[in-house]
């Protein structure tokens, strides 16, 4: 069901790029490349040059996915014991589609967290898509605003990272800058699919598990997972510690409100710390401004 | 029942305007705002967003147990979180990390410190 759906979300916005077919190729080549243009209102040669480009973004993707299967199956296995339904843990994996979000959100279900709350946690945790978009936005530009809302819903960390390596690179051939966001939408879908696919084959597994399994252990376990190896320098460190710290020392406060409080606490204290000494990255990317 | 479906609708809006605010920060330069810049202090602020949000639940989660600060050997939970910091401070890498601490768990558990 899923990859019917795909073709058919390619071709409804393939639908505005007729004015971007070259013109320069004899029409005997356009034909030898495909034999199914009778149904696609873009010519072949684009065609040939889009396909090319969205399963090289496709194939980019790969390797990240191996990582996400894991871990969208135990989301799917998490938000079940959270207690979500099975139709929620799935409508989120399509509504929020942001991995680290979702495990927050299910987590703080579970703890009968205000919703206000809950918002304000995943928007902070959320935030740092704004800045792929500023970094994707220069080479979009040229693009019809549907496209752009359509890959703004894909640009996720893994689709990000992919795409910006491919952008930045030197293109082989004049036209194919302006197929580039093909490969956006490629690495984009298939991280989509995998994304779904797994969550919801942790929903299947998630009913198989017996109860009595400490599957809650999971969440603090995956954020471990996914916060330690990224402690790069001694700033995020204090961040991460005062996060922690605070979180506990404010933890008795309603609406669990020390959540919020400890992580304001934790940037500040990052920042404050990188200011006191900026690390070798900060500083590179300043002298480049 | 009232209080379990009101408690459903929450969930449910909850996640709509939690994929609204995402899809619109995913959109904002993109389509919103251009080629503005983000301010440096914003950009050098979003750096400690993951350390500081996460660690933030992480830690009540091992170091909470029935609602007191428990940090005696007793708490298999932050033994076993401890491991899994452990593990993936030198493998980085989630699955490996989530096994080492379900299976520290266990053991942990059977052992009863």
């Amino acid at each position: 069901m899923l990859i019917p759906a795909c073709l058919a979300l390619t071709q409804v916005i393939s639908l505005p790029r007729v004015t971007l077919a070259p013109a320069h190729l004899p029409s005997a080549y356009h034909r030898s490349l495909s034999g199914h243009d009778e149904w696609l209102p873009i010519s072949l040669s684009t065609m040939f040059s889009a396909r090319s480009e969205f399963f090289a973004g496709i194939k980019a993707e790969m390797p990240i996915l191996l990582g996400v299967v894991p871990f969208g199956m135990i989301y799917g296995v998490l938000a079940l014991d959270a207690g979500l339904s099975a139709l929620q843990t799935q409508a989120m994996s399509f509504i929020v589609f942001a991995g680290s979000a979702q495990f927050i959100m299910a987590q703080l279900f579970a703890l009968n967290t205000p919703a206000l709350v809950i918002v304000i946690t995943a928007f902070l945790v959320n935030l740092r898509h704004g800045l792929y978009s500023a970094s994707v936005s220069p080479f979009v530009k040229h693009l019809p605003a549907r496209w752009r809302q359509v890959l703004a819903y894909f640009l996720t960390d893994e689709a990000y990272a992919v795409t910006i390596i491919h952008y930045r690179q030197k293109e082989e051939s004049p036209d194919q800058r302006r197929f580039k966001h093909w490969f956006f939408l490629g690495s984009g879908l298939a991280l989509w699919t995998t994304w779904q696919i797994s969550t919801a084959a942790g929903i299947l597994a998630g009913t198989l598990i017996p109860e009595s399994w400490p599957l809650v252990f999971f969440i603090p376990l995956t954020f471990i997972a996914l916060v330690v190896p990224n402690l790069e320098d001694w700033p995020s460190v204090l961040a991460a510690l005062t996060g922690g710290v605070i979180s506990i020392l404010a933890f008795d406060l309603p609406f669990r409100l020390g959540l919020i409080i400890a992580s304001f606490a934790g940037i500040a204290a990052g920042m404050l710390a990188e200011s006191l000494r900026p690390s070798p990255k900060i500083r590179r990317i300043e002298s480049e401004n | 029942m009232v209080g379990l479906i009101s408690n459903d609708v929450s969930i449910w809006l909850t996640m709509l305007v939690v994929g609204v605010f995402t899809y619109a920060t995913r959109l904002s330069f993109i389509l919103i705002f251009g080629q503005r810049e983000i301010p440096a202090r914003l950009r050098q602020a979003l750096r400690f967003v993951p350390p500081a949000v996460l660690t933030a639940i992480i830690f009540p989660e091992l170091l909470i147990r029935d609602g007191e600060i428990d940090l005696s050997l007793g708490n298999e939970w932050l033994l076993a979180g401890i491991t899994a910091v452990i593990v993936a401070w030198f493998s980085k890498n989630v699955v490996a990390t989530i096994f080492a601490g379900m299976v520290a768990l266990i053991l942990f558990e059977i052992a009863g410190f």
